[in-house]
């Protein structure tokens, strides 16, 4: 349980925005995130749009290629110079995308779109596919003559299962889920989430969840990060991170979540109100990236960048509050 | 409490290949003088079909309302000629959209745009100048607590980020005196801590002008923090009406009761199974209700007959056999 699957020291994406003569300028998606997932976790990655959580994700499969830092994944370094990934790589990590509707070939039917991770990976003999397609589909609960459906004569939810069971075609240990239930309505959603935690529980297997819903996480995950401007503010593992919020983000963010019963009221801390807007992450401002929204902040905040603290064992700030 | 707004038996129709989708299904609905009410359903269940049907904003070519009466200060909106509308829409009723990019014309400023809501609503008279009208959108500007006001004026919708469009939506709302205001889920689209800067300041706003509010949405949260009365929508039906806390304390329609199972509460609890099966189909609908076939305790008159409102309690109405 506590061999780790996944490291990331010290990630950083930036993309290119102008480049003029004197200087270029660079969106810091990603500005030096490090976290580790042990194997059999739910890690629960949330920040607001633009914070950088979808940008990880897609460094980690290969999509971008990091400025600086390393992926360390079942003990192997997998950045290389070409920012290819090894076919071993592929068939175990795969990702589930957040809208399902552009995710999915709408020119293909579902046979054609899970059988190409059994071919590529050389799943199962090229006689045994479709056999194969409707084990898969039982896994996600769907039937077996779904095969035959387009991607655009199928519900929201519906699609979203097949993408986790394109996912799960090539029997993977860790799975991205980047937003898989956001676009979904909560009675579809639940189903969904079921749907992964029993396929969790039942192929153990390891999932990085990236989300914004706060109320999400703290049913499903075993850890939880949060994300601001490309940085890191504050991980734990969910019990305590829900029990004592530290950063103040996060405690904005829980202060923000509707809620629906009183139950849940009591959780929210009370004396932080949601002010100001994300900044650009062109222009991050100086110090700490979150002063220009913090109540607490001081002198320190505006001059200097926190790093992360530890406050107890697993349990990680990044903000000059908790410094010793 | 006097009825500034009575929906009778309201039904909407849109016209497809198959026959008519019978999308709003008979519904009826009151908001009193400064009354705060929400609208609750899931996606596709007619909440802003019904919202657009006041306004009368819906493709004449494709809807077909067969029955219904949408009583405004006395007068039915559905019987008006096309003057009378247009005096609705520019004096009395006006309406923030889920999408605030799409809502802003791209071309023009946003001050542009402002001014002209005002110049239409015909609430002044000639001496007014286009001075005063420019202090006066500054003003509204300043009051949904955009700190420099002058700079948005003359900005375009691409230069603002999605919270500064919607509050830029939002005073264009309420610039001119109005006496009720339709919100189209107008924190769906943002991030948590901007949904809950907009919607605090959505109710200041409306409680300090003694405006009603109709908030259509799909979370039950923000229901409950916002609106003193609730209606839940299913499927073009309204399946229950009740005052916010009764409908949180005690609810009785088997969907309102799945629907609160299915959001994950930040207290934690595990996530629930979800709702069994999908909306149902709108163009040959069952003849009884319409939640029937999902419900977990459907009985054999739920399959034949549509169950009338019920009154349960004081000011709690139910749609339910159940309680019949």
């Amino acid at each position: 349980m506590d061999k780790h699957i996944l490291d990331v020291k010290n990630l950083k994406t930036y993309f290119l925005i102008n480049k003029s003569r004197d200087k270029a300028n660079y969106v810091r998606a990603v500005d030096g995130v490090s976290f580790s997932v042990k194997e059999g976790e739910i890690m629960g990655l949330v920040g607001e749009s633009g914070s950088g959580k979808s940008t990880i994700a897609y460094t980690i499969m290969g999509m971008y290629k990091p400025v600086e830092g390393e992926i360390i994944f079942n003990g192997e370094n997998i950045i290389n110079k070409n920012n290819r990934r090894s076919m071993s790589f592929k068939k175990n990590v795969q990702i589930v995308f957040q809208d399902p509707g552009s995710s999915l070939n709408p020119y293909q039917d579902v046979r054609q779109i899970l059988s190409l991770p059994l071919k590529v990976h050389k799943i199962v003999p090229r006689g045994k596919i479709e056999e194969k397609i409707a084990e898969i589909l039982e896994m996600v609960e769907l039937p077996a003559d779904f095969m035959y459906k387009s991607p655009t004569s199928i519900g929201g939810g519906e699609k979203q299962l097949v993408s986790i069971a394109r996912a799960l075609c090539s029997n993977p240990k860790f799975i991205i889920l980047d937003e898989p239930t956001s676009s979904l309505d909560v009675s579809i959603q639940a189903k969904i989430i079921n749907m992964l935690l029993k396929l969790h529980r039942e192929q153990k297997l390891t999932y990085l969840f990236i989300t914004h819903d706060l109320s999400l996480m703290r049913n499903i995950s075993t850890k939880v990060a949060i994300m601001y401007l490309g940085k890191m503010c504050e991980v734990a593992p969910t019990e305590d991170f829900y029990k004592t919020p530290m950063h103040p983000y996060t405690q904005m963010l829980l202060s923000s979540i509707p809620v629906i019963s009183e139950e849940e009221e009591a959780l929210k801390p009370k004396k932080v109100v949601s002010t100001g807007e994300i900044p650009s992450p062109v222009n991050v401002p100086k110090g700490c990236s979150f002063h220009t929204r913090c109540m607490l902040s001081t002198d320190i905040c505006r001059s200097e960048e926190p790093i992360m603290h530890q406050v107890s064992e697993d349990h990680f700030v990044r903000c000059h509050l908790y410094k010793k | 409490m006097e009825r500034l707004l009575d929906i009778r038996n309201l039904k909407v129709w849109y016209s497809t290949y198959r026959g008519f989708a019978k999308v709003v299904d008979g519904i009826n609905m009151h908001v009193g003088k400064g009354e705060k009410v929400g609208l609750v359903g899931e996606s596709g269940c007619g909440k802003t079909t019904t919202m657009k049907s006041i306004l009368r904003v819906l493709d004449s070519r494709k809807v077909h309302i067969p029955e219904g009466e949408i009583i405004f200060k006395g007068s039915d909106i559905l019987r008006m000629n096309y003057n009378e509308i247009q005096q609705v829409r520019r004096r009395s009723i006006s309406m923030i959209s889920q999408e605030p990019s799409a809502a802003l014309n791209p071309v023009f400023t946003v001050g542009d745009q402002i001014m002209e809501v005002i110049r239409h609503s015909g609430q002044f008279d000639k001496n007014f100048s286009k001075k005063d009208m420019k202090s006066l959108a500054i003003k509204a500007i300043r009051d949904v607590l955009i700190s420099d006001p002058e700079r948005i004026f003359d900005s375009y919708p691409h230069q603002l980020s999605g919270g500064m469009k919607q509050r830029i939506c939002i005073v264009m709302a309420l610039v001119t005196p109005r006496e009720l205001l339709i919100a189209d889920e107008p924190g769906t689209a943002l991030d948590v801590t901007i949904q809950d800067q907009i919607h605090r300041l959505l109710r200041s706003l409306v409680e300090e002008k003694h405006m009603s509010l109709i908030m259509i949405t799909h979370s039950l949260g923000v229901a409950r923090e916002l609106v003193d009365r609730i209606y839940v929508m299913y499927a073009g039906n309204i399946v229950e009406a009740a005052k916010t806390k009764d409908l949180f304390k005690n609810p009785l329609h088997p969907y309102t009761r799945g629907l609160m199972d299915c959001v994950p509460r930040l207290s934690g609890g595990g996530v629930s199974e979800g709702i069994y099966g999908y909306i149902p189909d709108y163009i040959n609908p069952t003849p009884g209700c319409r939640f029937y076939p999902r419900c977990p305790d459907a009985k054999e008159v739920c399959s034949r007959q549509k169950p009338p409102a019920t009154v349960a309690t004081e000011n709690h109405l139910v749609a339910c056999f159940k309680y019949n």
